[in-house]
């Protein structure tokens, strides 16, 4: 994480697992091998994304190709971090996970992974269907914004 | 109706709920640091948007500066880290935000100068792009770690869009015993109840035990929170809290201040209301706790081993193994810092351990106050003469040596002792090899060069 930038951080993408020394690549790798390359959704196992509010995390996946992580489950901040940046999320258990093949369809409206039903938040849902920016979707609130601190500025003078 | 202290504040900040599930939360104050940081405010330079209130705005220096006694403004600890300080201190000009510059006297670690600075107050919302912000919910403030975008979203409308988490509460029946922390409390919850165990709960912690503690101790055991998946950790303030407050800068002065506090003494859970999850831990139980392996859930009494279970692929990085002692573990580095434990309680603690000792032989240690002010406290007390004169490097206050970021740092396959709250695969350097703990049993394991509990040393 070199850069103040939000873009050039694909290429740090796993960069531990991805290169050998020197960044020549590591054949092993399962990025490197021709059928996965270049691949846009990213199977894991638990807790995927643990403990980091980095989102350049985020933005290094989606520069490399990445659209959609499925995953037994995700961290927090770097679930809402992929809303953010329209990277979709999807939680399956790991049954469901070891029965996909290497061609996955998934269908965001209708809440499918192949024939798999995933669960997901209206809201995160609407922001990732419509590719909404969440600034101007929430100053859409404005009145109730302005209105809401209005009222509380009555109420706790101390914190303005 | 009965309610949480959680609710009350969720409630008291609710604009509206969303037709999404989620509801729309008001932001009392947003907290920045360069790292990630810097993203959030040129984003809002380049967007063309303003702040909604740059004075609730706040940017610290102290990811990437260098911790260096003679630091210059703009020196980072990491090749080419300097770009995140001048492109924050720029955006932050820009932006008319509240900066507070490396070489600022207020400058320190974010969730060690919040609190310090009197920012982070009972029933104030605040976010910062951090993993560790959950730490602040030692003052009965709500707040939570969000990513860069999230910050930009809070910045400019004032406002973040959230779903309510389910709640816990971790009461603590007794009182911690003579050389048991809150740091050992922490390690002791998130081994007890697993790296994933808090379930997205806003968990508050409550009980005798938890009253008992400082603020300073209150701030190291929330700030461990996140480490088992909890959204965040709050704890109800009382007249600890109060009295810690009361005169600092951005404290209600005296004019609100009795306002504030009647409000302030609403901040409780209600006796009846409910908790999704809701446990009560023994303090008795607790003994000085240190991790083995590579997640801060990998831990044990310092007096005990490592169990059978434990998982291989983390024995193999840490190089140890089942059923070994971990005081027969040798070290070869040692780090008081960090937002966990890095103020200047800790370093007391520690000082009273390094007092006319010094550190084993080959031993890297470096103490790093959290925040210039501590440093500034622990030089009067005389405490930098006493890590000094034990061996320990005195760094200028920043995260320093809790992440490697590519700069100084232990050489691959130290072992380290650290006050830090991670111990992941590479996370103090390629292959170093971290084990938590509190900053007495750092100061304890740096003389005898092992891993040693601190009665050892005194007794």
């Amino acid at each position: 994480m070199k850069s103040v930038s939000k873009t050039g951080l694909s290429d740090g993408m796993f960069a531990g697992q991805r290169y050998l020394n020197d960044r020549i690549e590591n054949p092993v790798f399962i990025l490197n091998q021709e059928i996965y390359r270049g691949a846009s959704i990213l199977l894991s196992g638990k807790n995927f994304g643990c403990g980091s509010s980095r989102e350049h995390a985020v933005w290094a996946m989606k520069e490399y190709g990445f659209r959609a992580v499925i995953a037994e489950s995700f961290g927090e901040i770097f679930y809402n971090n992929c809303v953010r940046n329209g990277i979709l999320c999807v939680q399956l258990d790991s049954t469901a996970i070891a029965s996909l093949g290497d061609i996955v369809t998934i269908d965001l409206p209708l809440q499918r992974v192949d024939e798999t039903p995933f669960e997901i938040s209206l809201g995160d849902k609407k922001m990732l269907v419509e590719g909404l920016d969440g600034i101007d979707l929430t100053l859409q609130n404005e009145t109730e914004i302005s209105a809401h601190f209005a009222n509380d500025r009555v109420i706790r003078p101390w914190a303005y | 109706m009965s309610h949480t202290l959680f609710d009350k504040l969720w409630d008291n900040h609710r604009v509206i709920s969303l037709d999404s599930g989620e509801d729309l939360i008001a932001i009392d104050r947003v907290f920045l640091h360069e790292r990630t940081g810097s993203v959030t405010l040129e984003s809002i330079v380049e967007s063309g948007r303003k702040p909604r209130n740059p004075e609730y705005v706040f940017v610290t220096m102290d990811h990437i500066v260098s911790n260096k006694a003679d630091r210059d403004r703009d020196d980072a600890r990491t090749p080419s880290g300097n770009i995140f300080i001048t492109a924050t201190r720029e955006a932050a000009k820009k932006t008319g935000i509240n900066l507070i510059d490396v070489l600022d006297a207020d400058q320190g670690i974010v969730h060690v100068i919040s609190p310090e600075l009197g920012i982070a107050q009972p029933g104030l919302t605040l976010v910062c792009p951090d993993s560790h912000t959950c730490s602040q919910g030692a003052l009965g403030a709500l707040v939570w770690g969000i990513g860069s975008t999230d910050a930009e979203h809070a910045i400019v409308t004032g406002t973040m869009r959230v779903k309510k988490p389910p709640q816990m509460r971790i009461s603590v029946s007794g009182t911690l015993g003579a050389g048991v922390t809150a740091k050992d409390l922490a390690l002791h919850i998130i081994a007890k109840y697993g790296a994933a165990g808090a379930k997205r709960c806003a968990v508050e912690y409550a009980g005798e035990g938890v009253e008992a503690l400082s603020i300073e101790e209150r701030l190291t055991l929330c700030n461990m929170a996140v480490e088992f998946a909890a959204f965040t950790a709050i704890i109800a303030p009382d007249g600890t809290t109060f009295e810690y407050l009361k005169g600092k800068r951005y404290a209600p002065d005296d004019a609100l201040w009795g306002k504030a506090i009647d409000h302030w003494k609403t901040l409780q859970t209600d006796m009846g209301a409910t908790f999704d999850y809701d446990y009560i831990i023994d303090a008795k139980e607790i003994k000085p706790t240190v991790t083995w392996g590579t997640s801060p859930a990998q831990a044990v009494a310092i007096d005990a081993v490592i169990p059978e279970s434990a998982d291989v692929k983390a024995l193999a990085y840490m190089n140890v193994n089942a059923g070994i002692k971990l005081s027969e573990l040798k070290i070869g580095g040692a780090f008081i810092g960090s937002c966990t434990n890095s103020r200047i309680s800790d370093l007391r603690a520690a000082a009273e351990i390094l007092k006319g000792r010094t550190v084993a032989d080959g031993i890297m240690a470096i103490c790093v106050p959290g925040s210039m002010a501590v440093r500034r406290e622990a030089e009067a007390e005389g405490l930098d003469k006493i890590f000094k004169k034990a061996g320990f490097e005195w760094g200028a206050s920043g995260c320093a040596f809790c992440f490697y970021a590519g700069g100084e740092t232990f050489a691959p396959g130290t072992r380290v002792i650290s006050s830090t709250n991670r111990n992941f695969e590479g996370r103090q350097g390629p292959s170093v090899r971290t084990h938590l703990a509190s900053p007495a049993v750092v100061a304890a394991s740096a003389i005898t060069g092992k891993i040693t509990a601190p009665n050892e040393v005194t007794s």
